[in-house]
């Protein structure tokens, strides 16, 4: 069932939102003169030289940009396989590649006068850097997060309101990432006057999809960059860890071109894909939810299942649409790894190269894992290494049986 | 005539009113119908319960649980459509609710079985005119109207698209907002529904945030149907089996508000 072959891939939505059957803009009436404004703003920061400035500015001085591009030379010795090299984006300020595209839409924000920000979080990782950007610029702001994702990420919880966000957990449905979600479409329906919505992952209605993927490609440009002056050449294969897809397409699109650049995104696999999971490439089925088409984890009547996995940075029942349409052209290869693995993974990278990497793209290294040593010694395997874990060790230290 | 196009014109407003389908149970939601036309509705909205109801505020999003909680599935919808038009031939029948339960089984699927269930319209809340290409050919050729929304972000330019292929009426939401507690003041909904007037050649119904006679009765002055939801789901929550009853006698007082507030003015 593959679409058929573009000319280019790196052309996508259509005008009307559309990465091929997915995407769009399924909102209801309230938010859609909202969503046509966003978008014909958008398209005039896109051509002003000056709206690149600033946000090229606030990325090196603010957030430390560009982040390294490093080789990783003792997990490539174990491995016995390619080459190891890792895009060093969980040294950004706040510890992950979610500030990229905040900076980008506060300024947007801005830009539209709008004077209140929302954010839905998960792993509170884009709620962190929500509020850390509303804080740079002065706005309040109110984070949305499911109640189990507050009970389990407190730290991050903290961190937000040091920052001067307001946390509301939500207890609908599973209190999750997606619940979260539908919260903050419940308030920015209600608040569309003076409201702009930071959504944090590449979903969400046409046209955050794009510039989500727009603000985060300045991970794939520089690694390109980096790629070439290092090296003098392309990598062989990209890999990325996929819950909603935003640092994996930011990763991705720059090199979708490079017919010799292959590419890997890894969904959350969770206890096993016949189990509970969060992969909606691997298990899910194209459906339309949170304003765009795209693939869902769904019952045969349409009712959404709730996504799991260890990251909850990662359980979210569906994925962005142009990783949708990357899967039905065939360009990128989803593959999905399992909590254990991508908790061996974490500690694998611990081990061999000191970083403790998120449990995001600690499915990224699991991915790398199996697939390194089955590749040539001079091939070059490029990981996004898109989150710190700092976060994440009580969680870990949790599943291994250790009290802290 | 149609049955909706007759249910607005019988020489008084109409009274719309929306209950979940299933809450709380599905063996529930026949009598409850069944109340709500024997107190005087025009037209029923059925409402089909979604996992992530996210036009909803509280009361609406708890009965979507509550219902799916109680096993309703499409099929059962469904079957309370079709039961419903074979007791009630001529009150029309809206089904309401969100795009991915109706597209699921891909829309001509849908419109189909909604067509031969005796369904009138069709509410999608989260498909717009933008995305009409999912839903509404399929829905006009089974000759099922698509009625949209239209809310006070929907300005002069954009109201001819929400009215394009659009039937059966408008549904005015009067409030930039979730269903719930929230109302708008008289003045804002009558400038709204006399500029929209001007344009639309079809019914213009206010809803949202419409739960009393006292608020009905005057919005039906104004316009041309009133729509009340979220105070009959209250009452569903509380009476849960037993509901008809209650929801009756609301409706009943609800229909004399809506129905006689143009003599009342007179």
């Amino acid at each position: 069932m593959n679409a058929p072959i573009p000319n280019s891939f790196r052309t996508q939505p259509d005008a009307q939102g559309h990465f091929g059957q997915f995407g769009g803009r399924y909102v209801a009436e309230t938010l859609m003169p909202l969503i046509l404004d966003l978008e014909a703003e958008y398209r005039k920061a896109k051509a002003d030289p000056a709206f690149h400035a600033e946000f090229d500015d606030l990325l090196e001085h603010y957030v430390g940009r560009p982040s390294p591009l490093y080789f990783a030379p003792r997990l490539t010795e174990e491995l016995g396989g390619a080459q190891v090299w890792f895009k060093r984006d969980e040294l950004n300020h706040t510890g992950a590649h979610k500030i990229n595209n905040c900076i980008g839409q506060i300024l947007l924000a801005i830009r539209m006068g709008k004077t209140r920000i929302i954010a839905e979080t998960g792993a509170g990782q884009h709620g962190v850097a929500t509020a850390t950007v509303c804080a740079r610029f002065g706005l309040p702001c109110t984070i949305f997060m499911g109640a189990t994702d507050v009970a389990r990420q407190q730290p991050n919880v903290f961190r937000m309101k040091l920052l001067g966000a307001e946390v509301v957990p939500v207890t609908a449905g599973a209190a999750t990432l997606k619940d979260a979600m539908n919260e903050a479409l419940r308030d920015w329906v209600a608040n569309v006057h003076n409201t702009f919505y930071i959504i944090g992952t590449a979903a969400g209605p046409h046209p955050y999809p794009e510039l989500v993927r727009d603000f985060q490609s300045v991970i794939g440009k520089e690694a390109r960059a980096q790629m070439l002056s290092r090296v003098g050449r392309l990598p062989d294969l990209l890999v990325a860890a996929i819950g909603g897809g935003s640092n994996a397409i930011g990763l991705f699109h720059p090199f979708l071109d490079d017919p010799s650049v292959k590419m890997m995104g890894v969904e959350a696999a969770g206890h096993g894909l016949d189990q509970l999971h969060a992969a909606s490439l691997a298990g899910g089925r194209p459906g339309v939810l949170h304003g765009n088409k795209t693939y869902l984890l769904q019952d045969e009547d349409g009712q959404i299942l709730e996504g799991h996995s260890i990251s909850a940075g990662l359980d979210y029942p569906g994925i962005g649409p142009e990783h949708a349409w990357l899967k039905e052209t065939g360009r990128v290869e989803y593959t999905s790894v399992t909590d254990t693995e991508a908790l061996d993974g974490f500690q694998l990278l611990c081990r061999t190269e000191g970083i403790i990497p998120a449990l995001e793209p600690a499915h990224a290294i699991a991915a790398v894992k199996k697939i390194a040593p089955t590749m040539d010694k001079d091939a070059i395997i490029l990981a996004n290494l898109c989150g710190r874990g700092d976060k994440d060790i009580f969680s870990v230290a949790e599943h291994l049986g250790v009290k802290l | 005539m149609t049955r909706l196009s007759s249910a607005f014109a019988k020489g008084h407003p109409a009274l719309v009113c929306f209950i979940t389908a299933g809450d709380p149970t599905p063996a529930a939601t026949p009598a409850i119908l069944d109340a709500l036309v024997e107190g005087g509705a025009d037209v029923i909205e059925l409402g089909m319960p979604f996992t992530d109801p996210m036009a909803d505020g509280p009361a609406i999003q708890r009965a979507n649980l509550r219902s799916l909680a109680a096993g309703t599935k499409t099929a059962d919808i469904l079957q309370m459509a079709t039961h419903f038009r074979a007791r009630h031939p001529d009150v029309p029948l809206v089904l309401m609710g969100y795009a991915n339960p109706m597209i699921t089984r891909g829309p001509e699927w849908f419109a189909a079985e909604a067509a031969k269930a005796g369904v009138d319209g069709v509410i999608c809340v989260d498909v717009p005119p933008e995305e009409d290409g999912e839903l509404g050919p399929y829905l006009r050729s089974a000759g099922i109207s698509p009625i949209r929304l239209a809310t006070p972000t929907t300005d002069a330019a954009r109201l001819p698209a929400v009215l394009a292929g659009s039937s059966g009426f408008l549904y005015y939401v009067s409030v930039a907002g979730i269903t719930g507690k929230q109302s708008a003041a008289l003045a804002s909904i009558e400038e709204a529904v006399t500029r929209i007037k001007q344009t639309a050649e079809i019914p213009v119904a206010v809803g949202f945030g419409v739960r009393t006679p006292e608020q009905a009765g005057p919005i039906a002055r104004v316009a041309d149907g009133v729509v009340v939801g979220s105070a009959l789901i209250d009452i569903i929550a509380e009476h849960g089996e037993n509901s008809a009853g209650p929801v009756r006698e609301l409706v009943t007082a609800l229909a004399n508000a809506v129905h006689n507030a143009r003599k009342v003015d007179a």
